[in-house]
């Protein structure tokens, strides 16, 4: 059964407000998620301010900036800060993005940022991935194909074959869109959620991989596939702008035919 | 001691989506529909039990109250009517892309409006 409030342990309380002493009149405030497993403390919204002149135009330029300058105990995932490594994946101004691909003058008012939403929190903004991981590769997500071919031959793909991969190779794998799914909120034990089907659709998809029907046959089933009910949160949030929900209806069609 | 780790929010903090809300409505209006059937059962009833307790019936039926629940009724019956027909597209594969699904969701709710709109200008004038 959906439960729709937070249990007690998740509440967030008011939490501490870091004064700014700049003279700039171009800031904007920063509300963040807080939470350690060092104290015994509920989760925490801190209040930082920022100079935006002095400050690079993405909210993980502000995050950077907070952590060296006002409070280094502030924990986040970051690595390529261009979109391309999935890792600073984060609900900002309420809907889920990457840190590094969303400008903070996008953000009328102050900026919320939370963790990836209904996801266990190790600390701060960083969410336990490992159920989702483990549902990545329970899709067997590389290349299932038997059939010998020539020692000096790639397996080929016809231009159009690999076309149909575009909009499914792009994901960087940040669950951005499983953890905007309400259904998966609710169904994360079971159901695999968009990231998950998207990349089960990557290998169906293709035109080399082999075990078409057994992976066909492992997603049959009112949970791992048939949870998703067209949402389309998932497609509205994808910060590298691909289409979950597409794909999740293209498994549910190939199963009428499989 | 190790602390037990806690859920971070969702429907607390996540922005309400067009794509969402029309989502919720479908299976709201659905609820809606279930329980609303009761009403035709009524109906039914107060018919078979003769002339008067159909009276009844019908006076509550024409009373303001009344008339508010038919409204919502015909209100859902429309738009979970409009949002099924938009899933039949889904479902054959159609309609996924963003711009779309909004021009969709639009027709969806004019739709609601426009049948419920109608029956009622039937049944009133």
């Amino acid at each position: 059964m959906a439960e729709f409030s937070l249990p007690k342990n998740s509440k967030i309380v008011k939490g501490n407000k870091f004064d700014y002493n700049g003279k700039s009149n171009n800031v904007k405030h920063f509300h963040i998620y807080r939470w350690s497993p060092d104290d015994q403390q509920n989760p925490r919204l801190d209040t930082y301010t920022l100079d935006l002149d002095d400050c690079g135009p993405m909210v993980l330029d502000a995050l950077i900036k907070i952590k060296n300058e006002i409070d280094t105990g502030l924990t986040f995932r970051r690595s390529c800060r261009e979109g391309i490594c999935g890792s600073c994946s984060m609900n900002i101004d309420g809907t889920n993005t990457l840190a590094c691909l969303k400008s903070i003058e996008e953000v009328q008012g102050d900026v919320y940022i939370y963790p990836l939403p209904h996801m266990s929190v190790i600390k701060d903004l960083v969410p336990d991935l490992t159920n989702a991981y483990k549902q990545l590769a329970s899709v067997k997500p590389w290349l299932q194909a038997e059939k010998d071919v020539n020692e000096d031959s790639e397996r080929t793909q016809t231009p159009e074959e690999r076309e149909k991969l575009d909009g499914l190779w792009e994901c960087v794998l940040c669950f951005s869109c499983s953890t905007s799914c309400p259904s998966y909120w609710w169904n994360s034990d079971e159901y695999l959620g968009p990231a998950t089907l998207l990349q089960a659709y990557r290998w169906i998809a293709d035109s080399r991989d082999e075990a078409q029907k057994e992976r066909l046959n492992e997603l049959e089933d009112s949970f791992k596939l048939y949870r998703c009910h067209t949402i389309m949160n998932c497609t509205k949030t994808c910060p590298k702008g691909l289409n979950p929900a597409k794909a999740i209806g293209a498994i549910k069609k190939l199963q009428l035919e499989n | 001691m190790k602390q037990v780790r806690p859920l971070s929010p969702h429907l607390q903090i996540y922005k309400p989506q067009i794509t969402s809300i029309l989502s919720i409505m479908h299976r709201l209006t659905g609820i809606g529909l279930s329980v609303g059937t009761i009403l035709i059962v009524l109906w039914l009833t107060s018919l078979s039990l003769g002339e008067s307790s159909y009276e009844y019936y019908i006076i509550f039926v024409k009373s303001v109250f009344g008339k508010l629940i038919l409204i919502a009724f015909t209100f859902a019956l429309s738009y979970h009517l409009s949002n099924g027909i938009r899933h039949l597209f889904w479902d054959l594969g159609y309609g996924f892309e963003l711009d779309v699904v909004f021009k969709s969701g639009v027709v969806v709710i004019f739709s609601t409006l426009v049948l419920t709109s109608l029956v009622w200008i039937y049944i009133l004038f």
